[in-house]
């Protein structure tokens, strides 16, 4: 049985209900994993010393030794670490913690989990969807590692997401065709389609990521051209 | 170098039902697809590339046979049919979506359902790819530079327009009929079309277009099972008629050819942007 763990750090619990909200995909995922912690899902205190997949969510607050201590622990138990949705990944919403909020008016540092230790994949996303988090721990589980190729990538260099990627990566370097699917990715609707080109709301994108991540014109991993 | 992508068979085909026909821009196969989909109950919702104000195109979800029929006909525009694909599950509750669009955005929504990750409950929800064959587009400023200074006709009075025969043709509501050669139409392409390697949307279930086949027909591949399962109930229902494709002039030749010309220049292209440092999609 391969043993996955959900940690959990300075985040909404939103990618815990994408996760648990697969309907019957997550019983085939859990029917094929032995989940050792969850702090929702399983009634265990401690994540076991040798985890195969820790899925971590969470931005790590940095002006907090525990939370720095958690992503430390995590990346030392666990085989693959999986940066979890977008506070893990790109930072996303809690990149503008800058403190004095309550409950904690000292926290005002947040960074990515990507940022602080060596993450093996990275899936963005504000939630990501259900469907990613099944294809990435069945591939993970296949050890398919073309398919996590991207999310690899991520994991080493898609920090600093933001909703700006699409104007400094697609559209000036001339690449964008106008498909739209960076609007439809978009959880806030920071993206319209003005003249078929995004046109981003910097007040409103969170920087989750998933506009650029979904764009085919930066990246177009060629197993999508096999279909059926 | 592939012309076509994979392919299961290669047909020529028209919409059996004469409004259709009429309305549509070459053998009615999209409007066709999409009408028998929505009444058979195997599609609850399409999306289309409305016509607006102008000859603009914007994407929108159609549920009724009008909003498809008034939808027909080819924009040389951008038409950004990704992004409502959201809303036509989302808002309109769609569970068997029918897209349709150029091959770079049959590209995008492959990519969406492999790869979803701003995509909940999207991927299990697309219930037909349909791909448009395509040499080029247009921003609207450059469709519209086309049609008005080259053409001498006014946005708003434009009717239909057609790429064929080494030109584009624009046809106004006045019944002026002016066309202007390819040639003179690259200069209003749109860059990024020439990193584009894809002629005969390779990736759809469905793909169709006007080159190879007669006037007022449509050449059709079909790429998948899914594919062939959809055109083959579409033809024992009487919604299309359809012909060998090697019985019709001018044929797959030319398909060939076309698809070649365009892999070949952008191939180049993409070598090119590769030596002076430029990114090209990886
Ligand atoms: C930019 C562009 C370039 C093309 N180049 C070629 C070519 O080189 N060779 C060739 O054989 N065919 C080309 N076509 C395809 C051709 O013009 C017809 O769209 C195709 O044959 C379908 O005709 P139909 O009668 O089956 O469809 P119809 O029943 O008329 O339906 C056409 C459908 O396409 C959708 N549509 C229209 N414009 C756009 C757009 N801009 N973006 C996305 N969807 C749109 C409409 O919503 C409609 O549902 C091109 C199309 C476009 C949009
Ligand atoms: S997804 Fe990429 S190519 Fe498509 S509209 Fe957005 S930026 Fe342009
Ligand atoms: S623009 Fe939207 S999708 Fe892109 S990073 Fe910002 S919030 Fe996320
Ligand atoms: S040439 Fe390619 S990129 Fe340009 S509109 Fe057609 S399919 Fe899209």
């Amino acid at each position: 049985m391969v043993k996955v763990a959900h940690v959990q750090l300075s985040s909404c619990c939103g990618c815990l209900v994408s996760l648990a909200d697969t309907y019957e995909k997550l019983l085939d995922v859990l029917g094929a994993i032995d989940l050792v912690y969850s702090q929702t899902l399983a009634d265990v205190r401690e994540v076991p010393d040798d985890v195969d997949i820790i899925l971590l969510e969470g931005s790590v607050c940095l002006s907090d030794h525990h939370a720095m201590e958690v992503a430390l622990d995590s990346r030392k138990k666990a085989k693959i670490l999986v940066a979890l949705g977008a506070c893990a990944a790109t930072g996303n919403v809690t990149r503008f913690s800058k403190g004095n909020q309550p409950s904690k008016p000292v926290h005002d540092a947040f960074a990515p989990l990507t940022e602080v230790v060596k993450c093996d994949l990275a899936i963005p996303g504000c939630p990501p969807s259900p469907e990613s988090i099944v294809a990435v721990v069945l591939a993970a589980l296949n050890g398919d590692m073309e398919y996590l190729e991207p999310y690899a990538e991520l994991a080493k260099y898609g920090s600093e997401a933001c909703g700006c990627d699409l104007i400094t990566k697609v559209i000036n370097k001339s690449l964008c065709m106008g498909c739209g699917s960076c609007a439809a990715a978009c959880p806030t609707r920071a993206v319209s389609m003005d003249a078929g080109r995004p046109l981003v709301d910097k007040e409103i994108c969170i920087k989750c990521g998933s506009c650029s991540v979904q764009c085919p014109r930066i990246r177009f991993p060629e197993l999508i051209e096999k279909i059926e | 170098m592939d012309p076509f992508g994979t392919y299961i068979k290669a047909v020529s085909a028209r919409a059996a039902d004469k409004e259709i026909l009429k309305k549509a821009q070459d053998g009615g196969i999209v409007s066709a697809a999409y009408i028998y989909g929505l009444e058979s109950g195997l599609l609850d919702g399409v999306i289309i590339a409305d016509k607006e104000d102008g000859f603009a195109a914007a994407p929108k979800v159609a549920t009724t046979r009008e909003e498809i029929l008034s939808a027909a006909g080819t924009k040389y525009t951008v038409c950004s049919n990704l992004s409502v694909v959201k809303s036509a599950v989302r808002e309109y509750g769609c569970e068997k979506v029918g897209f349709v669009g150029t091959p770079c955005q049959v590209r995008s929504i492959r990519k969406a359902i492999k790869y979803p990750v701003g995509y909940r409950h999207v991927p299990d929800k697309i219930a037909l790819i349909m791909g448009i064959f395509c040499m080029e587009n247009f921003p609207y400023n450059g469709m519209k530079a086309i049609v008005e200074e080259h053409c001498g006709i006014k946005m708003d009075d434009v009717v239909k327009t057609d790429i064929g025969k080494g030109k584009f043709w624009v046809y106004s509501k006045w019944g002026d009929v002016k066309t202007v050669p390819l040639k003179d139409t690259h200069p209003y392409e749109q860059m990024s079309c020439h990193v584009c390697m894809d002629y005969t949307a390779e990736l759809a279930d469905i793909s169709t277009g006007s080159v190879g086949s007669p006037d007022g027909w449509s050449t059709i591949f079909v790429r998948t099972a899914k594919g062939e399962e959809y055109l083959n109930k579409m033809v024992e229902a009487g919604a299309i008629e359809t012909k060998d494709i090697d019985a019709v002039k001018p044929g797959l030749d030319l398909v060939q050819k076309l698809a070649l010309s365009k892999k070949e220049k952008n191939a180049k292209e993409v070598e090119h942007r590769k030596e002076i440092g430029l990114p090209v999609p990886y």
